[in-house]
Formats: structure tokens, sequence, C-alpha cells
């Protein structure tokens, strides 16, 4: 395997990391818009204050080692991203800050204004994501010299909608879960419906995905039912889709979550094992596509960065684990809670 | 309008937004490992009061920094594209160093000590603290390397029509990296000292908790005297002379040296006039800047005359941020030795005109953070990395003005917002001071 492709691989990794993390925190923040209890929403914020921010740090990490890696794709897809990314970063400042901002102040009129920004800053980048992802799938304009040639406009089409419909139905679905997990009593109650209904939304809304992209992005398929790899992916997800519901009604939610991130995490793989080598297909001509090797850095750097990721990504992991083990259990709302 | 110049706006902007509040995370940061393991050695429940209420402070402003922080990690994508693409080999492995070493281990182990003081022993607590304070210096460290890779870019060759790296340790510890590095991280000590010492000197104002102020005051003045000392010697003169040395366009300009001469001035007071470029109402000390500069006071120093117009910085702006800067630094000297005196001779805590000047100072070093940002990065300029690329080719060229300009008034609305807000809420958190102690506590 050569650099490339190792590369690949970890912002593949890096990318399935920060959607089963921050994935949860997101789609606990979506479900946030529909409770109006004051209890249930201290609850929804507290079982995720802990951690959400590092979460997020899964994003920025994929940000810098895609730059590090592939600058050319870093280049031309967030540039020619531009409004949305724009939208997709206001979304998360407001976000972020609501958290600490939204308990400092006990007026209800404040309360509600930071609701709505948490909520929403929840909503657009669940949404976001699968509209960058649905473009990426179906091709970007990009010229022969590997510029981006179109518009704001174009990025919304209804098949990258569609995506981004999946993505957030995912995302509250999988939020939903972590929600039974961190709750008790009438809180817990009351997500319980959503989760069912969230699992339905997204497997009709990933099926139908699937069967347009036959039409949108055909060249997605080429070779790819002759690859061994594509039918362990594909039976990995079937797998994991069909547990996640078994295990809420057995009532064993972290088994449902480890089924749920499976679920994502082979969805991921399989997006990619579509893409490969390209990284972002041409729809003007494949040919102009940017590929793992036509926009990646040198092997200098790409080995430098190796090492780091070989050095540091094992230590994250030990201590987000242990972190996460230390906050495991039911949500307890005390003076030091949001 | 002008792309570039848009583009430029909305960098200084965001950036200079942003800037405003790690400094004082990690100051703060660096000043709960002291109180936290002043409590955890001497077992008093003061240092846990004293670790919970600063602790919302750093919490609130550690907030604001990362919302802020996320739009760095992806503007030089979306608005600096041709950078990206002309850099990306050697830049973005320090952007993604930052993210595995310091913002995982930041962020996470912050959680672990806001929320989990009664969920781990206290050593693991403390640790926690430790880790959130390292995390956030390893940031600042990667982030430097990046800045200064882009003040003297070394480790690479030009290849491929792209800046491609050879060496890494070359480009990590490039010529500026270290003593920037120090600069940096000894200015967000200044800013975390005097913010400790400014909310002190509020709550022993309002005898409000003076035990529990005197304690941190103490720790602060302290601290501050020595970190405000080695911000002028050696870290502040050794940030000079590698100016000095590496860029002297910049030099000359921030230094405000018109002309090439032995045995140059310091100008010590000046205004700046243009064009065409002069000193107004200049005090000067003769031959001190060829000291400063190269360790001689007969040394000579080159003024703007030598270098081409076109590769010349804005003169004004940099020469006033940098003296500006300089004048802040050593009002922070004199404020701690002042302090120190009268806390030695214990008649600080009467001393109501420093306390009060105190609760002034707490924005001082995070002006002086900004200026100096201001006067290494405008410094810089015209380009982009220094001597290799110039700012006007490194633009996203697929974004048009128009959307620029958008985001620079949606981002212009969310920072006044939130920095109002931040205002406010830092008021509020100070004015509420410490949370009373609480019987249970005292007694075991």
């Amino acid at each position: 395997m050569d650099l490339n492709t190792i590369w690949f691989l970890l912002i593949g990794i890096l990318i399935m990391g920060y959607a089963v993390l921050d994935g949860f925190d997101l789609g606990v923040g979506v479900l946030y818009l529909f409770t109006k209890d004051e209890t249930a929403k201290r609850v929804y914020l507290n079982s995720i204050g802990p951690v959400w921010d590092g979460n997020e740090v899964w994003l920025l990490t994929g940000g810098g080692a895609l730059f590090a890696a592939f600058p050319i794709v870093y280049a031309t897809v967030f540039s020619g991203f531009y409004i949305p990314f724009m939208l997709l970063l206001a979304a998360l400042i407001f976000r972020a800050v609501s958290f600490e901002f939204r308990g400092k102040v006990s007026s209800p009129g404040w309360k509600k204004l930071w609701d709505y920004l948490f909520g929403i800053g929840s909503l657009l980048p669940s949404i976001l994501f699968g509209i960058a992802i649905g473009n990426i799938i179906s091709g970007l304009p990009i010229d022969i010299s590997g510029n981006y040639v179109g518009n704001f406009l174009d990025l919304l089409n209804p098949y990258s909608i569609l995506v981004g419909l999946v993505s957030l139905s995912f995302f509250a679905m999988h939020g939903s879960i972590y929600l039974m997990m961190k709750s008790e009593g009438l809180v817990k109650e009351k997500v319980l419906p959503y989760v069912n209904r969230l699992w339905m939304a997204f497997v009709l809304l990933y099926a139908l995905t699937t069967f347009f992209t036959f039409f949108e992005a055909p060249f997605q398929f080429n070779g790819l039912l002759n690859n061994p790899l594509f039918w362990m992916l594909f039976v990995l997800l079937l797998v994991s889709i069909v547990l996640i519901p078994v295990f809420v009604k057995a009532n064993k939610f972290f088994k449902a979550i480890i089924f749920s991130s499976l679920t994502i995490i082979s969805m991921i793989g399989l997006t990619a094992l579509s893409l490969f080598p390209r990284l972002v297909p041409s729809n003007i001509d494949l040919d102009f596509s940017l590929t793992i090797y036509n926009a990646s850095s040198s092997k200098t750097s790409m080995t430098a960065m190796l090492y780091i990721a070989l050095i540091g990504m094992p230590i994250v992991i030990a201590y987000t684990i242990f972190v996460y083990r230390v906050f495991k259990g039911k949500v307890v709302i005390t003076k030091e809670s949001y | 309008m002008d792309t570039v110049l848009l583009s430029r706006i909305q960098f200084a902007m965001t950036i200079g937004f942003h800037f405003l509040f790690p400094p004082v995370s990690i100051g703060l940061a660096w000043l709960l490992v002291i109180i936290e393991s002043f409590g955890f050695k001497r077992k008093e429940e003061v240092y846990v009061r004293l670790g919970k209420f600063f602790g919302k402070i750093l919490a609130l402003t550690f907030s604001v920094g990362v919302a802020t922080g996320i739009v760095m990690e992806f503007q030089f994508g979306t608005n600096w594209a041709e950078y990206s693409k002309f850099v990306g080999d050697i830049f973005g492995a320090p952007l993604a160093a930052e993210g595995v070493f310091a913002f995982f281990l930041e962020s996470t182990f912050l959680g672990l000590y806001l929320f989990g003081r009664d969920k781990v022993s206290k050593g693991v607590h403390l640790f926690s603290i430790w880790m959130v304070t390292i995390g956030a210096t390893i940031s600042a460290f990667w982030i430097i390397v990046a800045g200064s890779w882009m003040q003297t870019p070394a480790g690479y060759v030009i290849k491929n029509g792209r800046a491609e790296l050879t060496n890494f340790w070359d480009a990590v510890f490039n010529p500026s990296t270290v003593i920037r590095f120090l600069h940096t991280i000894d200015a967000a000590l200044i800013a975390g000292a005097f913010m400790v010492a400014g909310v002190s000197a509020y709550l022993i104002l309002k005898n409000k908790e003076t035990e529990l102020a005197k304690r941190s005051m103490k720790i602060a003045v302290y601290f501050g005297l020595i970190v405000s000392l080695l911000e002028l010697f050696p870290f502040g003169h050794e940030s000079g002379r590698e100016v000095a040395k590496y860029q002297p366009a910049k030099f000359a300009a921030i230094q405000g040296l018109y002309t090439s001469q032995t045995g140059a001035p310091l100008a010590v007071f000046a205004i700046p006039v243009m064009p065409p470029p002069e000193l107004k109402a200049k005090i000067e000390i003769p031959g001190l800047l060829s000291w400063l500069a190269f360790g001689d006071f007969n040394a000579k120093v080159q003024g703007i005359n030598d270098f081409p117009s076109n590769d010349l910085p804005p003169l004004f702006i940099t020469f006033v941020s940098y003296h500006n800067m300089v004048v802040l630094g050593m009002l922070f000297i004199l404020l701690m030795m002042i302090a120190t005196y009268l806390l030695r001779k214990n008649k600080l805590w009467d001393t109501k005109i420093l306390l009060k000047m105190f609760v002034w100072a707490i924005p001082l070093p995070v002006i002086a953070c900004e200026l100096g940002w201001i006067s290494a990065e405008v410094g810089r300029q015209p380009w982009i990395v220094y001597n290799v690329m110039r700012t006007s080719d490194a633009i996203s060229r697929n974004v048009p003005a128009g959307d620029i300009l958008f985001s620079i008034i949606l981002f212009a609305f969310i920072y006044l917002l939130i920095g109002y807000l931040y205002l406010y809420l830092l008021v509020k958190e100070i004015k509420h001071g410490p949370e009373p102690a609480l019987v249970k506590e005292v007694l075991s």
C-alpha cells in the first residue's frame, strides 16, 4: 500500500470518528429543538456537555489532515463550497458558545434564544455535511486544471439535498439512542418513540439515495460489485442496521449505539470504496477528477504526517476512552452542570 | 471591491477576534495549575473554591476561543486557495499536528476538569488541568510553527510549482519558531496574571471573599512580575534581534528607521508622517538600535530606503502597533513591581488606587498581544510567505467578491454579538464572585 492510499484511509478514519462521535451530539442538538421541558433540555445538554468539544476536534483534525495530505482538495473543495461553508462555520460558532452562554442568565427570552441557536446550530451542520458528501459523490464541476467552476446554487441539487436528509436522519437517530443511554424516567420515555421513527426514516432515505445514485453517479459502481471488500462492508451495514432496533427493543442501548456507529462507519466505508482512488470526481470529465495522486502532498510530507498520526492518535483514543468511562451512566444535574 | 483586500479584511477580522481569547485561556490555565497544585498539596478548601471560580472564567473564555478557532482551521482553504495549494505540503502538517497533539488533549481534559471534580480522585483532577494547560500550550506551539514558517521559511524547496517539504524539523524549527513561541506564550502568561490579579483586586475592593482574593492576588503578582520581566528580557529583546537578522525590511518599518545608518538611534517616541516617510516629534537614543539589533553600538542597520518600495510593509501601522506594544510591556513591569513592593511591605491591600488600576489593566495584555500580532503580520507584507509568495497571489480565485463581502458581514455581526455577550457574562461572573463555602466542606 502506498502513502497516498494510507492517507486516503486515515482521512476516512477521521471522518468516521467524527461522524460517530460528533454525530450523536449533533443528533442530540437536533432533537433538542423538539423538546419543551426545561428538565429534559438540561439532561440533553449535560449528556453531551463534557464530551462534545473533544468530539468536534475530529472535524478540526480531519480538516488539518486533509490540508496536509491532499492540499489541492482542501483548497478546491473548501473555496468551491464557499457560501455553505460560511453558513456551517456560523452554525458551529453559535452552537459552541451556546453551552456556556445559555445557563448564565436566567431570563426565559435569553434561554429561548440560545435554545434556538443551539438547535439550529446542530441541525444545519447535520444537513450540510450530507449535502457536501452528496455533491462529492455526484461529482463537482472541476475543469482540466483542477479548478472548481460551479456556483452556489449548483450545490443545492435534489440528489445532494436527499443525502443531506440521510445524514440528518442518521445523526438524529444516533443521538436519540445516546439519549436513551444517558437519561431515565420521563425524559427517557419521551425519547423512545423518536428512536424507532428516526430509524425508519433513515432506512427509507438511505435506500432511496442508493437507488438514485445509480442514475446520478453510475461511475461510482464501476467494478464495485467484484470487490470482496464491498460485500464485507455491505453485509456489515445490513447487519448493523437490522440490529439497532433489536437492541433498542431489548433495552440494550450501549449495544444499539455500537451498531448505529458501525452503520455510519460502513456507510462511509462504502462511499470511500466507490470513490477510490478519486477524492473528488469531476462531472465535466472524469479524467479531470482530483485523485489521491494528483491532489496529494509530497512523499516527505506524507511520511512526516504518518509519524504524527501513529504517535498521536493511539494516545488520543486512550484518553478519550478514559474520559468517556468517567462520565458513563445517567446524567445527574448538579451545581456545575450547564 | 477588490477580492484581495476583502480576503485580507476577513482574515484580519476573524483571526484578530479569535486571538483575543487564547492568550487569556492559556495564561489562566497556567495560573489554575498553580492554584490547583497548592490545593492538592495543602489540602485547603480555599484553593478548591478559587479553582472553581477561575475555572468558570476559563470555561467561558475557552468556549469563545474554540468557537472562533473553528473558522481558522478552514479559512485557508475557503479564502486562500492558491496559498493552500502552494504551501499545503508544509503548512498543513503543523495544523494537523495541532489537532492531534493539542486540541484533543485540551478539549477532552477540559470536560473532565470542569465536570469531573467529584467523579475522579484529587490526583486525577489535578492531572486534568495539567493536561488542559499542556494541550493549550502545545496548540500555541504548532500554530506558531505555521506562522513562523510564513515569516522565515525553511526546510523546503520550490518544486512542481509549489513549496515542497525537504526536512520536517528544519521547517518546524525554522529561524523564528522558538523565539516567537516563547515571546507569545509569555505574553499569554502575562494576560493570565493580569486577569487573576484584576479580578482579585476587584473582589478585594468590593470587600467580597477577601481572604480568597488575597491568596489569588499574591500568586498573580509574583507570577506576573516574573513573566513581565522575562517578556522584556530575554524574549522581547531576542525577538527583535531575530527580526533584525532575518527580516530587515520589517525591522526597519517597525523601528521607523527610514535611512540606513551606522550607530542607528532607537526611536522611543515619534509620530510617523506619510508621505514622504518621516518621523515627527521624535525622542531618540543614539546608537541604541544598532546595539539592540546586533550587540554593537556602531553596527549598520538597514533603513527602508534600502528596499524596493513594492517589497515594503505599510509603515505607519507597523511602527505604531509595535511601539504601543512595547509601552504596554513596560507598564506591565511597572505595575507588577509596585505591587510586589507593596505586597512585601504588607500595604497592597490598602493601596486602593493600585488595586483599581489592576482592575482596569485586565484587558491591556490582550491589547498588547493584538498589537504585537499586527506588527508581526502586517510587517510581513506584501508577502504571505516572506520573500517567497505575495499575498495578492494567494487568494481563492474562484470565490466572487460578493461572496466574501457576505461572509465579512456575517462574521462581523456574529463577532460583535459574541464579543459583547462575552464581556457581559465575564463581568457578571466576576461580580458574582466565588461560590460561598459549603458548611459540610469546611468541617471535613
